[in-house]
């Protein structure tokens, strides 16, 4: 879905962070435009979760160099909510559970900011009920889930799958999901991938962490990257993906080695 | 917690000012003639004057209790005024002749007193200082034998009930701000519900200290004769003073055979400044006395105001299958004290009591629950179920559960369950990630954590108790 014109959505440049005093992101240069799909992919603790937390917001990491810029604007300046109403969607790799918030008054009181920051009027409870029976089709998710707390006791899948439905009610512009496979039985994995592909349009673009080559099976990314120790090493297509489940990470790592 | 989520601004206790009024105040000081002329200044009957002269002997000879978990400066009690009232020349007809200054204060309050904005269904005994200035739909309540009016008026119109009930519940020595209570109580409010009526609306009482030296020392009666049902709702606010302001007011109710009363209080008195400064002392008794078979007295409490609250309502369960129940959402924010909770004596056979406890601290502020469960050696069959839950907003602020459970009966079942929870930033971020403010986050957590409290409380009420705790939490995660 690559088009030479299409409008850059997020452009991070030698992006430096770190959580209490200690680096993690050490350089992070990437480029996505609308309609692309990239993927990440890396050892664990090279820093991808911090780095979709960096994106979105996260008080705790203090970013201490680079600038990352969104559809033209200065993200780095934006609140969290705001970077969220302006169209930046995060799934997290961990959910957090809210005791005592019904799903569904946590959906409509999100998409509701989103649209009076759009400077739209927000949804009546009704219209907002029509509107989340259609996106629950999107993930094939039971309507019992939505009186319940937020991801309260919801299985490790169940939490994943209602991450996908808030992200297809909220209908983000640049979407992170971070790790979202993992946790998914087989049948799980083929309606959430589904409902992101129907998700994915030309104007928006997705990156998605992943470890494995499963997930990419069903949402193909336009660009792979290999992230460790906290920058992105090598960048290739599709393939790339393929040669990583083969051989591993070892001779990314070595070949950085070298060269540097 | 980091920075951003600290700068959430405090919201200013938008109740904080001060009515410009004539009114009667004599100095400051107690002592047996200030007594006296409190009762001559009421024109009270005999029986009243003595009721006050033994609490005060009583209360001389009684020490200030002093609590292991709230600290605060001694009170000179040489130094406060035990009566203030608005001047008034003689007693108000109607609505009509009642100081427009008043009604416009209450009307600010979002107490509207006139005919025509008045709360539907809701019935209001407006009390400024210590005296009460204005009851609303008094003919019908009357109507249907029930008796709703500032005590003042009881004592000169039914004498022998109130004689017959006052102190049954909480005799005049039975603490020490009860017994300086007993000898000052200026105003408060009479119920009276005869045998077998409902009463058609809700009854509130709202509170309002406005001089800054006087004490407030209500004192509330409240008797349900055998099969009547009452829900009465009291609420307070007061203006900002530097100075702390003494309240301590004592509530008595009674039950009788297959009676019920649900008593409700949504309390925002001044609770001082963000360093600690000013704010009310609230030392309150409240107990209510289930003292006919099958009889029900229910407490719902969502405290939010007070730099010290000290406040445990009880139910003293005597009646054969009597039930008590306590429902409480207290919050503490900044330096704010409270160590609140109930106490339920079960006398009688087969007495039940339910204890909903949800304490809920910011800032740098301390939430103690303190329950007394006792079941007495005749209780046969008696059942309680106590639930505590703490929720902790920031890192600052603490929380204790003090559960003391007696059982001097072999059939009787106690459980108690508590739990601390804490508002977590990664929680926050959750939520933000997600478009959601902070304020709407915490608003939609913390109204999440009393829904149990909040589902007990009159309709008209719960919504504005949500808001409340909203409102006084703005700017409190830090
Ligand atoms: N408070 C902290 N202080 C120091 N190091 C931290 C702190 N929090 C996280 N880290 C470290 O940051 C590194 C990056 O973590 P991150 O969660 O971004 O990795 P990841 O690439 O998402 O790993 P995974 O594949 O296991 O999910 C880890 O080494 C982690 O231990
Ligand atoms: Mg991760």
């Amino acid at each position: 879905m690559i088009r030479d014109n299409s409008e850059t959505i997020l452009s991070v440049k030698g992006l430096i962070a770190s959580i209490d005093e200690t680096p993690i992101l050490k350089g992070m240069n990437l480029e996505i435009k609308a309609g692309e799909i990239h993927a990440i992919m890396g050892p664990n603790g090279s820093g991808k979760s911090t780095f979709s937390k960096v994106l979105a917001g996260h008080p705790d990491y203090e970013v201490t160099g680079g600038e990352v810029s969104y559809l033209g604007q200065n993200l780095l300046e934006l609140e969290p909510e705001d970077r969220s109403r302006s169209g930046v969607f995060l799934a997290f790799q961990y959910p957090l559970e809210i005791p005592g918030v019904s799903n569904l008054d946590f959906l409509r009181v999100a998409y509701n900011s989103k649209r009076k920051f759009a400077g739209l009027e927000e949804l009546d409870p009704f219209d907002f009920d029509d509107l989340v029976e259609q996106k629950l089709e999107v993930v094939k998710m039971d309507a019992a889930f939505l009186n319940r707390s937020v991801n309260e006791g919801f299985s490790g899948g169940e939490k994943k799958r209602n991450e996908i439905l808030q992200m297809a009610i909220l209908e983000p512009k640049l979407a992170i999901l971070d790790e979202t496979d993992s946790g998914l039985d087989i049948d799980a994995l083929r309606i959430v991938a589904g409902g992101v592909n129907q998700l994915s349009t030309p104007d928006n673009a997705m990156l998605v962490i992943t470890h494995y080559q499963r997930l990419l099976d069903y949402i193909i990314p336009d660009y792979v990257h290999v992230m460790a120790n906290g920058r992105i090493l090598r960048t290739g297509g599709k393939e790339l993906a393929l040669e990583l489940e083969e051989r591993g990470y070892d001779w990314v790592l070595e070949a950085e080695a070298v060269a540097s | 917690m980091s920075t951003s989520v600290k700068s959430l601004v405090n919201q200013p206790y938008k109740y904080g000012f001060v009515t410009d009024i004539e009114s009667d105040t004599i100095p400051a000081g107690l002592s047996e003639d200030v007594i006296r002329l409190i009762s001559a200044k009421k024109n009270e009957p005999e029986f009243m004057l003595e009721f006050r002269l033994k609490a005060y002997r009583q209360w001389l000879k009684m020490e200030e209790p002093n609590w292991a978990e709230v600290g605060y400066p001694p009170i000179d009690y040489q130094n406060i005024v035990y009566y203030s009232a608005p001047k008034v020349t003689e007693k108000k007809k109607s609505l009509d002749e009642v100081d427009p200054t008043l009604l416009e204060t209450f009307e600010k309050l979002g107490i509207p007193l006139s005919e025509q904005k008045r709360l539907s269904n809701v019935a209001v005994d407006a009390i400024f200082d210590s005296v009460s200035v204005a009851t609303t739909f008094k003919e019908k309540l009357a109507e249907h034998g029930v008796i709703f009016c500032p005590i003042s008026e009881a004592l000169q119109e039914y004498p022998d009930l109130v004689q017959k009930y006052l102190g049954s519940v909480v005799p005049v020595a039975d603490n020490y701000f009860a017994a300086l209570n007993s000898a000052v109580f200026s105003d408060g409010s009479f119920v009276f519900i005869p045998k077998g009526v409902k009463c058609p609306m809700e009854l509130s009482t709202y509170f309002r200290i406005n001089n800054g030296e006087s004490g407030q020392f209500e004192r509330t009666l409240i008797v349900a004769e055998e099969g009547s049902q009452v829900s009465y709702l009291e609420g307070c606010t007061a203006p900002m003073y530097d100075s702390n302001q003494l309240h301590a007011a004592v509530v008595e109710l009674v039950a009788l055979d297959d009676a019920e009363i649900k008593y409700s209080t949504v309390q925002n008195w001044y609770a001082g400044d963000a360093e600690g400064k000013g704010g009310i002392y609230n030392f309150v008794t409240k107990r209510g006395l289930c003292q006919g078979k099958n009889s029900k007295i229910s407490w719902t409490q969502v405290e939010t105001g007070s730099a010290i609250t000290w406040k445990y309502p009880s139910c003293v369960l005597v009646g054969d299958n009597s039930v008590g129940e306590f429902y409480s959402v207290a919050l503490t924010n900044n330096r704010q004290q409270a160590d609140t909770g109930t106490k339920m004596v079960h006398i009688g056979r087969n007495t039940r009591s339910t204890i909903v406890s949800k304490g809920i601290s910011a800032g740098q502020s301390e939430n103690s629950y303190r329950g007394l469960v006792k079941i007495g050696p005749k209780a046969e069959g008696a059942r309680n179920y106590s639930q505590c839950d703490s929720m902790l907003i920031g890192d600052n602020a603490g929380a204790n559960t003090f559960p003391y459970i007696q059982v001097q009966n072999n059939s009787a079942k106690v459980e108690h369950e508590a739990s601390t929870s804490k508002i977590g930033e990664d929680q926050l971020f959750y939520f933000a990630q997600r478009g959601i403010s902070m304020e709407d986050a915490i608003a939609m957590m913390i109204s999440g954590f009393c829904r149990d409290v909040f589902n007990q409380l009159p309709m008209e009420f719960a919504v504005e108790a949500d808001k409340l705790l909203a409102l006084k939490l703005e700017g409190s995660v830090g």
